[in-house]
């Protein structure tokens, strides 16, 4: 998303980006015209088409966790496993996972270009942000995969007969 | 239009403070998100360890905490489509007015039955 312009009171000039200079510095391909690389082009575009996803995704996930029967009540290990056991669910909840992480990750870098004003702390801050990302979206990944109903003793689904 | 400079506001209307409302909105459910990745994690360790977590979740307080988070949701979620809108649609410029009101009117029409179905449930109705 772009920044509202600096007013010209406060500013008599206008800083360089702070995103690209990354990507300025890469050699190789994939550059336009101007010699810069479309990952910020290519950024813009993810966060408009994930963005429609997660409308879908997210307010599914809500209705049918918080609108839908005991709403807030009903949740337990057993409503998750029974959810689960529907491979429509582990596909819904894994495109979630991934695509809110890389919105919200990218969100995140974004606020961080505009906010953080010394290379030193742009860069730990964006690592930081890179290393939790990367946590949550692997250990939520394998917990998807390697989900076991059966942990519940008293589990009333038929796999656990 | 002012003909003066107010401060930093950037024209100080209702095209900036939907900004920083996405902005903050956002940042939000991202910090949400990572919690609630983890705490979901926990049907992992065990069906207990999870239910004792989850339960945090029907607490009153955590509970009106919900409703708040689903209010920024919704904000985000319909602020972004106005988004999309002005920058693809060839009106959407022309129109943003309207869509400002449109975000507004979906954001009560999905909050409000919301807010009396989840209270209700918290708060057990």
């Amino acid at each position: 998303m772009p920044s509202p312009p600096h007013h010209p009171g406060r500013m008599s000039e206008i800083a360089a980006p702070r995103s690209s200079s990354r990507s300025r510095n890469l050699k190789g391909g994939g550059r336009n015209r101007s010699g810069q690389t479309n990952f910020e082009l290519y950024s813009w575009l993810f966060m408009r088409l994930s963005g429609l996803a997660l409308v879908v995704l997210v307010l599914g996930h809500l209705f049918v966790n918080l609108m839908l029967g005991g709403g807030i009540t009903a949740l337990d290990f057993a409503f998750v496993a029974g959810k689960w056991a529907n491979p429509l669910w582990q596909v819904w909840d894994l495109l979630m996972l991934w695509l809110a992480m890389l919105h919200g990750t990218n969100g995140l870098r974004t606020i961080i270009n505009d906010y953080a004003e010394k290379d030193q702390t742009r860069f730990w801050l964006k690592a930081l942000l890179i290393t939790a990302s990367i946590v949550v979206v692997v250990l939520g990944t394998l917990v998807i995969f390697t989900f076991d109903p059966c942990l519940d003793p008293s589990s009333t689904l038929s796999v656990c007969k | 239009m002012p003909s003066k400079p107010a401060g930093t506001l950037y024209r100080g209307r209702e095209g900036m403070w939907s900004w920083v409302a996405h902005r903050i909105t956002g940042v939000g459910i991202f910090f949400f998100l990572l919690v609630h990745v983890l705490d979901t994690a926990l049907v992992r360790v065990s069906p207990e360890a999870y239910n004792e977590v989850i339960g945090t979740y029907k607490n009153p307080i955590v509970g009106l905490l919900e409703v708040g988070l689903v209010a920024a949701i919704l904000f985000h979620a319909f602020n972004g489509i106005r988004l999309i809108l002005v920058d693809f649609w060839a009106k959407g410029p022309r129109y943003q007015r309207q869509l400002m009101i449109g975000v507004g009117v979906i954001w009560v029409v999905l909050f409000v039955p919301f807010v009396i179905r989840h209270l209700s449930h918290v708060f057990g109705g």
